[in-house]
């Protein structure tokens, strides 16, 4: 495929709009700290959205993957309190991720259930557990280790203080470039989209499209329990309303990325950028002291305008250039 | 004919299944609390259910298409935010009108999601997880934020639930009245008829001449207007209106649905399912305070009483596909293979 479709420099071109076009109206937009700064809103969301990203490319769906953070987040504030160290708090997440995403794989799989309906059960559930065990508590008091990979920067780690490079960003980054190698550059890549396509006929090519499935669930898990990592550190506190609502966060970042949601279709690049409008939008948005919810409301015309936006483009190209040969899939 | 038939009856057993766990559920905890049976009690769980059915039977029709409304959650809150402005502007407005301009504006909103959905063959729930962030934002570019706490919603809004009409609160009339006309559309109107047909078999439905596209159009134009109808009510009866109204309600709502056997995939679905749906979530909501459980359980065991149920219809659907097939006629091509 190629490494930027039409959709991807449009993507790009409204990342420079916003950059530039908040930079010159913002006063201190263009400061490094604020740039690194505007990295921190989308970070966390991105790693979930490459995960969220996958599934949809292979046909399914989690919307369980916010409430999947909370439990994780969970988990590593209860080996905190029994005394475990950062390592075993980390572990500990990721084990409740991976089970939370392979009981959905499990009832995907196994039952041959849709994944939307299974995963809005599994919302409710772990949510649910969420709020029982902690009730309106919140667990504090997490170590300097973690507090540092959530808000430090690359260069206080390497010490090198120049690099005003959020850990969080890089750590994205890194995620970013191997879920791209993985989904672009391997067989396994090629069989997801294989999946996403047509499932019946991928099983009848001798795809083993059930073990696909579930290893995409779990690792849905396992990027969710990183990102609530990240984001306990950042904020210092685990509570059972963490990360409320990401679910539908990550899917408009999966659609707006040009991922069709009828699978089979979309890339990584597009996801990120995607993830990156997003965030940058919401957080000038935010220096503009314009609120959450406006900004919410902009997203959600965004999302539309995005799916509606290229039948039109394919329309009008149409009939500038009727001989034009049909563009097939993204592949 | 037969197939038709045991599928009849296999739906009816699914739905007796569902409400003698009700009634297990209800005589357990009326037996550890007697206060649970009494009538008044009762009456509470029917109020709470209320508006919860007016949504359902909404979200119904839509999850019938094949499609899912994610936004009647917002599409309420913003209805409600409206209406209690008007009424705060225009002191003298009639309850008439203020009915009408909830379930006109209902279903505007609902008719510009299947207008998307059908002009731009876009997947409904994309479209209404647009929606869904977009409505409850113009709640608060209406609003400007504000709240608009009880006194300053309007006595008439105020005073629609707590009306009673022969002894019974006006909401369980509400919900009465809509269930009825949904059943009434669903088993009498050739329309009714022609969404189960489309959510059967989309190309066949389309093959056989049924307008596709109205019929898309009508079901979440409804869907809308009874979330616009429910928002004046909500407003009405816990009187008062702000932005994250009845925020995260839309899972609820199609938890009611899959729990009363309505298929996410579409085409399969009864009305007296769906109200049991209800009824088990309202029964369930009552019952956690009476036998003292903290009510933080509430979504956890919604949770797990959705995955319990599609794991059983899935199962169910499986024995019957066995019985489909013919087993000698099984065995010969095994043989053959």
């Amino acid at each position: 495929m190629k490494a930027l479709d039409t959709w991807e420099r449009i993507l790009i071109a409204l990342i420079v709009l916003v950059y530039l076009g908040f930079g010159l109206g913002i006063d201190g937009f263009f400061t490094p700290y604020a740039l690194a700064d505007s990295t921190y809103n989308f970070s966390e969301k991105a790693l979930i959205a490459l995960a969220m990203a996958l599934l949809v490319i292979g046909g399914e769906i989690d919307l369980s993957i916010a409430a999947t953070m909370a439990l994780a987040s969970m988990a590593m504030g209860f080996a905190m309190k029994a005394g475990a160290g950062t390592a075993t708090m980390v572990l500990a997440a990721l084990a409740t991720g991976a089970a939370c995403g392979a009981l959905n794989g499990w009832l995907v799989t196994r039952w041959k259930l849709p994944s939307i309906v299974v995963t809005i059960g599994t919302l409710s559930l772990y949510r649910g557990l969420a709020q029982v065990v902690l009730g309106d508590q919140a667990i504090t008091g997490y170590p300097e280790t973690l507090v540092t990979w959530g808000n430090g920067y690359l260069g206080d780690l390497l010490d090198l203080p120049w690099l005003i490079v959020p850990i969080e960003f890089a750590v994205m980054l890194v995620a970013a470039l191997l879920v791209g190698l993985f989904l672009h550059a391997t067989v396994h890549g090629r069989r997801i989209y294989a999946i996403g396509a047509n499932a019946t006929a991928a099983r009848f090519s001798g795809i083993a499209v059930d073990r696909y499935r579930m290893g995409l669930f779990v690792f849905a898990g396992v990027m969710a329990a990183l990102a609530a990592v990240l984001l306990t550190g950042r904020i210092g506190s685990t509570r059972p309303n963490l990360a409320m609502g990401w679910e539908l966060d990550a899917v408009t970042i999966v659609i707006l990325g040009g991922v069709s949601i009828l699978g089979g279709k979309g890339s990584v690049v597009g996801t990120m950028l995607a993830a990156v409008l997003l965030g940058s939008f919401t957080f000038a948005m935010g220096m503009l002291n314009v609120t959450g919810i406006v900004v919410s409301m902009v997203v959600g015309g965004l999302l539309i305008v995005a799916m509606v936006l290229p039948l039109y483009l394919r329309r009008f190209m149409a009939r500038v250039r009727p001989a034009a040969p049909v563009r097939g899939s993204f592949s | 004919m037969s197939t038709a038939l045991s599928h009849h009856w296999h739906a009816r057993r699914r739905e007796w299944l569902l409400a003698a766990i009700i009634a297990l559920i209800v005589l357990a905890v009326g037996w550890r609390a007697p206060v649970f049976l009494s009538a008044r009690n009762a009456l509470d769980i029917g109020n709470d259910s209320a508006i919860l059915v007016i949504l359902v039977m909404g979200q119904m029709l839509v999850l019938l298409t094949r499609g899912v409304d994610l936004s009647v959650a917002s599409n309420l809150a913003l209805t409600g935010m409206l209406c209690a402005l008007a009424a705060r502007a225009w002191p003298g407005i009639p309850l008439a009108v203020l009915l009408l301009m909830a379930c006109a504006i209902g279903a505007l909103l609902g008719a510009v999601n299947g207008w998307l959905i059908m002009r731009f063959s876009l997947p409904p729930i994309v479209v209404t997880l647009g929606t869904l962030s977009a409505y409850r934002g113009a709640i608060f570019v209406a609003s400007g934020g504000a709240w608009i706490s009880d006194h300053e919603i309007h006595p008439l809004i105020k005073g629609l639930p707590r009306e009673e009409w022969l002894g019974l609160p006006a909401l369980i009339w509400f919900a009465f009245a809509v269930a009825l006309a949904t059943a009434w559309l669903l088993r009498w109107r050739r329309e009714g008829r022609e969404l189960y047909a489309y959510g059967g078999n989309p190309h066949a439905a389309l093959y056989a001449g049924i307008p596709v596209r109205q019929r898309l159009v009508m079901a979440y134009t409804l869907s809308g207007l009874l979330a616009g109808l429910a928002g004046l009510l909500w407003v009405g009866r816990y009187s008062i209106a702000f932005t994250e109204l009845a925020s995260g309600y839309e899972l609820t709502v199609i938890a009611a649905c899959v729990i009363g056997g309505v298929s996410i995939g579409g085409g399969v679905g009864t009305i007296a399912g769906a109200l049991l749906g209800v009824l088990f979530i309202g029964v369930v909501n009552g019952a956690l305070p009476v036998i003292q459980v903290s009510p933080f359980w509430q979504q956890a065991i919604a949770g797990a009483v959705i995955l319990v149920s599609v794991v059983l219809n899935a199962r169910a659907d499986r024995t019957q596909g066995r019985q489909i097939l013919d087993k000698s006629l099984h065995k010969a091509q095994g043989a053959a293979a």
